[in-house]
C-alpha cells in the first residue's frame, strides 16, 4: 500500500517555527484527522506536503521518493485550498474542466455530480461564491481530483449543517470507492471524531499526540467532585487541565487506566472525555 | 458525531456502540436469522462513521457467533442469534439494569422493599 513519510520537517518564518521537526506517515487507506489551535502549524503542514512552500529542514517522501519538485508525486496529493490561487473571474466549471492538466485521474464527472448534490451552480464565477459555496467548490475540486492523497483543510468552513453531514456521508463514499487517504483538518472535533481511524495533534509547531483515535480518546479521563476530594485523588497525577465551580472540581486526567468506580473515593466521579474534550485539555495554553 | 441515529453519544468507542446497535435489531427481531445485515460500506455512509471502526463493530458479533460470513456474499445473522443475544443479555440484566436501579435507590434512601413494590406495581 502506498505511503506518504514526513521526516522531520521544519519550517521557520524568520524567528518564528511554524512547524518543529515533525515526522508522521500517512498510508493509502485511512482516514486521519489533522487537529490542533489556530496557529498550531496545520496549514503550514499542508502546504509542505503539497509542496506549495518548501520545509527549512526535513523532507517528504511519497512512495519513497522526495515530493519536492517531483511532478509525478505531486500529481497524487491534492491539497484543498490551492485553489484560492485561481482566479476569480474563472467559472467553477472551467475549473472542473482544466483539472486534468494538473491531476490527470481527474472525474470530471463525479465533479459534477458532487455539484449537483450541494446545489452549487457550476457556471458561477469563483469571486461570485458565499463563504460557504467557496469551501464547498474547493472540497468537490480536491475531491475529484483522483490523486491517492487528499488533504481537506478545513472542509466545513461556513457550511451549514444539512452540508456539513452531506460532506461527511460523501467522505466515507468516496474512500469506500477509491481507498484515497484523506486527512481532514478541522475545529468542529466531535463533529468530525467518527470519520478518523488516527488522529494527528499539533501544538505550537509540535506533534503532540499521533494515535489510534479510540485508543487517544481512552487515554485520559475526567474526575469531578469536591474539590479537596478532588485534589488528593489527582496528587501525583498527570493533570492535563483542573477547572473549579464553587466548592467542586473537575480535572482531566492523562495517562493510567481509568478508575473503576469501586476503586473511587464517595463523591467523585469518572468519565470519558469525548475527543473535542480532551482535545481542548491537550491544547490548552500554560 | 456525524451520528444522527438515535442511541449514540460521544463518549463510548465506537465500534461497541454499532455493535450494540445491531445487536438490538437482532434481539428485537427486526434482523432475522439468514437475514443479510447492512455491508460495511453501506453502515459506514449512512453512520458517516470510519469503515475500520464499523468492521471492528461487526466483527464483536462474529465473535459472539451472532452473524456470520458468506463468502463473497456479506454478513448473514446466525441461525440462534435472536435466542443468545438474549441470553446474554439476561446473564448482564443484573449487572446493567438492577445494580444501578438499587444505587441509585440506596442514595435516595429508598428501601429494597419499596423498590420491590413499585417493581411489582409497575405495568
Amino acid at each position: 500500500m502506498s505511503m506518504m513519510e514526513i521526516r522531520s520537517l521544519t519550517k521557520r518564518y524568520g524567528s518564528k517555527t511554524a512547524l518543529d521537526d515533525v515526522s508522521l506517515k500517512i498510508a493509502k487507506g485511512s482516514i486521519y484527522g489533522l487537529l490542533g489551535r489556530n496557529g498550531a502549524g496545520k496549514t503550514t503542514l499542508v502546504s509542505l506536503i503539497s509542496n506549495r512552500d518548501f520545509p527549512t529542514s526535513g523532507e517528504v517522501l511519497l512512495d519513497g521518493a522526495n515530493v519536492k519538485e517531483n511532478d509525478r508525486a505531486l500529481k497524487n496529493i491534492c491539497c484543498m485550498g490551492a485553489e484560492q490561487l485561481l482566479p476569480g473571474y474563472m467559472r467553477v466549471k472551467d475549473v472542473i474542466s482544466s483539472m486534468r492538466y494538473f491531476y490527470k485521474n481527474t472525474d470530471a464527472e463525479y465533479a459534477n455530480a458532487l455539484c449537483e448534490k450541494f446545489g452549487l451552480d457550476p457556471k458561477k464565477r469563483l469571486s461570485r461564491l458565499s463563504t460557504g459555496y467557496r469551501t464547498i467548490a474547493k472540497v468537490i475540486f480536491a475531491m475529484s481530483s483522483g490523486a491517492d492523497y487528499i488533504i481537506l483543510d478545513e472542509p466545513t468552513l461556513g457550511l451549514d449543517a444539512n452540508h456539513r453531514e452531506l460532506l461527511y456521508k460523501l467522505i466515507i463514499e468516496r474512500f469506500n470507492e477509491t481507498e484515497a487517504a484523506f486527512v481532514i483538518s478541522t475545529h468542529l472535533i466531535d463533529e468530525c471524531a467518527g470519520l478518523f481511524e488516527r488522529v494527528f495533534v499539533l501544538r505550537e509547531g509540535r506533534l503532540i499526540a499521533d494515535e489510534d483515535s479510540d485508543a487517544l480518546r481512552r487515554s485520559a479521563y475526567l474526575v469531578e467532585g469536591k474539590t479537596a476530594e478532588v485534589d488528593s485523588f489527582i496528587a501525583g497525577k498527570k493533570v492535563l487541565t483542573r477547572s473549579e465551580v464553587g466548592s467542586f472540581c473537575s480535572a482531566c486526567v492523562s495517562g493510567g487506566d481509568v478508575p473503576s468506580p469501586d476503586a473511587l473515593p464517595d463523591g467523585l466521579e469518572v468519565s470519558q472525555p469525548t475527543l473535542q474534550q480532551l482535545l481542548i485539555a491537550m491544547t490548552e495554553e500554560g | 458525531m456525524g451520528v444522527n441515529y438515535p442511541g449514540f453519544n460521544d463518549t463510548e468507542p465506537l465500534f461497541i456502540q454499532i455493535a450494540r446497535w445491531l445487536e438490538n435489531k437482532i434481539v428485537t427481531g427486526q434482523l432475522k436469522a439468514d437475514e443479510q445485515i447492512p455491508s460495511t460500506t453501506e453502515l459506514s455512509a449512512a453512520l458517516k462513521i470510519n469503515p475500520a471502526t464499523v468492521r471492528k463493530g461487526v466483527n464483536i458479533l462474529v465473535e459472539k457467533g451472532l452473524v456470520y460470513k458468506k463468502r463473497g456474499m456479506g454478513m448473514y445473522v446466525a441461525a440462534n442469534a435472536e435466542d443468545s443475544a438474549r441470553d446474554d443479555r439476561r446473564e448482564r440484566f443484573r449487572d446493567d439494569y438492577v445494580r444501578p436501579m438499587l444505587e441509585e435507590a440506596a442514595r435516595l434512601g429508598i428501601s429494597r422493599d419499596e423498590v420491590a413494590e413499585m417493581v411489582k406495581g409497575e405495568r
